[in-house]
């Protein structure tokens, strides 16, 4: 995972949100647009160029309490605005192990 | 199993009351992440890609019933039903809250059970070969030393801030369990000429980014001496060992970069100011702990009772017997591995209810004790051979008689992309495709010994430098990719694998792994030369051709 820190220097190649984990107990979030934080995808905000995503990742740094290790993820827009996880690393954090855990779970 | 003293008790209920608090002010934002951080690794809770894992140490893989049931409660109440066993004679919980960390926490500590220093950078869990204590012709039990340097370590101010996470691994036994050659500190417990116990210190051992097998530092160090010796160690590697760059922190890079001689002389220089301090362990200090280690009433048994005689009859107990039962050093007794590899599953996974009927089957069965090993996999260290007929029944409705032990489909893996935040690939799936392709025992049998391990990432938690077959997932380009290495191993003739070639892509690792095993088949001059020996012998050539002759 890359830190905040490592990611002072923003670029980004496409529509990209901030992740995190929740702190109280540790399950994936996503920054909204109401500068609040969202265990849907949908509700996340998009940042579309380097200084977007530069403000809506220390926004959400300074939420301390709220959520721990935010990031910048890419994601995909579709045309009907419905947003998808940018890599396999963030389609598994939103839709869970891909081992068909039905014995455990 | 070891009775913990009153000094014991305190200190991990005093650790759980602390950090219940440490819990209480990060989550009113009195303590930031960056405080706390260092907090909660130092009590083995992580942050991964769903949710914090909570890492709980066995030392040196020893369990009590009462322990393994707190276990299965922790995976019941806090978790989702599971844990999931490591490389390392650790468990972990995948999807634990922080809110409820401290109660879990508590609930363990009522049974002796803690996760001290299962994260951070100081002195790890002190982990040991599973037949510790029973395994025939092994020179005396490793877990008395394995405790006396778990109580010396434990929150010792010195370790505490290591410039990397420190691993020492104890074996007694000719034949390695316990990997000590991929560990910083291996000990390998001998007896000098008059009779004395000591160890071959070995030292420099890891896999990761960098692999290297542990170098020996000193053929013979006294017991008594031992404390002081790894002290000594510890000092040099905390003077010069690198702070500056987490790549090459861990005390093997510093014995690279030195070289053994120079290393081993630095060593000496800083042992003889301590040796003879109170550091040196009294005798009397090595009685007490043994003596808190109980061992079973043990019966004379008949070597072949009639209830094995008459279950021979069984092929489905003769295979599990002859794949998973192994010799005791008491007549009429025997070791079981219980495999956590049943086909199509995560390797090292066992459920709650799996738990609790365990505890059930190690107190009728086993003296109330269970074993765990670095392959992840169980054991029930003191089975009279007059109950196997009577427990493998009881395993196998548990779904834990894979018959599996040390073959193909006993894969070492770890969590990987779906679980890990280090990982760039899956682990899990792989495993679970390859259990798929060999499930049949007959086909496994025929293979005989091979192992295969799988690391999601270059910081090797699946030892897939010391696989025979190892697969190491990497990314490019956003794609999924394996390395195959072969003719590792983590034995007492511990050697990195040979990579055979570039990449390949997710789907084709099981293709590939199916014709490596194919031209080892069509290879080996007899069917006794096991897929390491043939690789010995011929080298990567042969099944380098196999693989990319038509890819």
């Amino acid at each position: 995972m890359t830190s905040p820190l490592e990611q002072k220097k923003i670029k980004i190649a496409g529509p990209s949100i901030v992740t995190a984990n929740r702190t109280w107990d540790g399950i994936v979030v996503y920054r909204t647009a109401a500068k609040s934080w969202s265990a849907d995808l949908s509700e996340a905000a998009i940042v579309r160029n380097s200084d977007e995503a530069k403000a809506l990742l220390a926004e959400s740094v300074a939420d301390d309490v709220g959520a721990i290790g935010p990031y910048i993820a890419p994601v995909q827009v579709g045309a009907d605005g419905k947003i998808e996880p940018g890599n396999l690393r963030e389609q598994i954090r939103r839709t869970g192990v891909t081992i068909g855990q039905s014995a455990q779970v | 199993m070891y009775a913990y003293d009153e000094i014991d008790r305190t200190l991990v209920n005093e650790r759980v009351s602390e950090f219940r608090d440490q819990v209480r002010r990060r989550l009113s934002g009195e303590l930031t992440e960056d405080e706390f951080k260092i907090l909660r690794l130092q009590n083995g809770v992580y942050l991964q890609l769903h949710a914090y894992m909570f890492r709980v140490a066995i030392p040196y893989g020893t369990l009590a019933t009462n322990q393994l049931r707190a276990l299965a409660h922790v995976a019941r109440k806090y978790d989702r039903g599971y844990g999931h066993f490591t490389t390392r004679q650790n468990i972990q919980f995948n999807w634990i809250k922080l809110a409820e960390l401290p109660d879990a926490l508590e609930d363990l500590a009522k049974v002796g059970i803690h996760a001290m220093q299962t994260s951070g950078n100081n002195m790890r869990n002190v982990t040991s070969d599973q037949w510790a204590g029973v395994a025939p012709g092994e020179i005396e039990d490793p877990r008395i030393w394995s405790e006396l340097i778990r109580q010396h370590t434990t929150l010792h101010p010195e370790f505490s801030f290591l410039p990397r996470k420190f691993k020492i691994a104890i074996t007694a036994s000719d034949h390695d369990r316990a990997a000590i050659k991929i560990h910083d500190i291996g000990l390998r417990l001998i007896k000098n000429e008059k009779g004395e116990t000591g160890f071959e210190v070995l030292v420099g051992g890891g896999l990761g980014r960098t692999p290297f097998i542990a170098k020996t530092i000193k053929h013979f160090v006294h017991g008594r001496d031992i404390l002081s010796y790894i002290e000594a160690i510890l000092r040099v590697y905390n003077q010069y060992g690198r702070r500056d760059n987490i790549y090459k922190a861990r005390i093997k890079i510093l014995v690279h970069e030195l070289g053994i001689e120079k290393f081993s002389r630095e060593v000496e220089e800083e042992w003889q100011h301590i040796r003879n301090s109170s550091l040196q362990i009294d005798d009397e200090v090595i009685e007490d702990i043994r003596s808190r280690f109980s061992y079973p009433p043990y019966e004379k048994l008949p070597h072949m009772p009639d209830e094995l005689r008459q279950a021979a009859a069984d092929p489905d107990f003769e295979a599990w017997r002859k794949n998973s039962v192994s010799p005791h050093k008491n007549q009429g007794y025997a070791i079981v591995t219980i495999s956590l590899k049943p086909i199509g599953a995560p390797p090292g996974d066992a459920t709650a209810e799996q738990m609790d009927a365990l505890a059930d089957l190690a107190d009728k069965y086993s003296f109330g004790e269970i074993r765990v090993g670095h392959e992840q996999n169980l054991a029930l260290p003191h089975v009279a051979k007059r109950h196997l007929p009577a427990l493998w029944k009881a395993l196998d409705k548990l779904g834990l008689a894979t018959p599996n032990v040390n073959l193909i489909t006993d894969i070492i893996a770890c969590p990987g992309l779906d679980y890990c935040s280090l990982a760039n690939a899956r682990s899990i799936p792989i495993a679970q495709e390859l259990t798929r392709r060999f499930a049949n025992h007959e086909l496994a049998n025929l293979i005989g010994r091979l192992h295969i391990n799988i690391s999601g990432c270059i910081n090797a938690c699946g030892h897939h430098h010391v696989g025979h077959i190892g697969i190491l997932g990497v990314e490019k380009n956003g794609e999924e990719v394996y390395q195959i290495t072969i003719g590792g191993r983590a034995d007492e003739n511990a050697v990195l694998g040979n990579l055979i070639g570039p990449g390949v892509k997710f789907d084709e690792v099981a293709d590939v792994v199916e014709d490596i095993v194919e031209a080892y088949l069509a290879l080996r001059e007899r069917p006794e030369e096991l897929f390491m020996d043939t690789v010995k012998r011929l080298g990567v050539e042969p099944f380098k051709e196999r693989v990319y002759a038509t890819r």
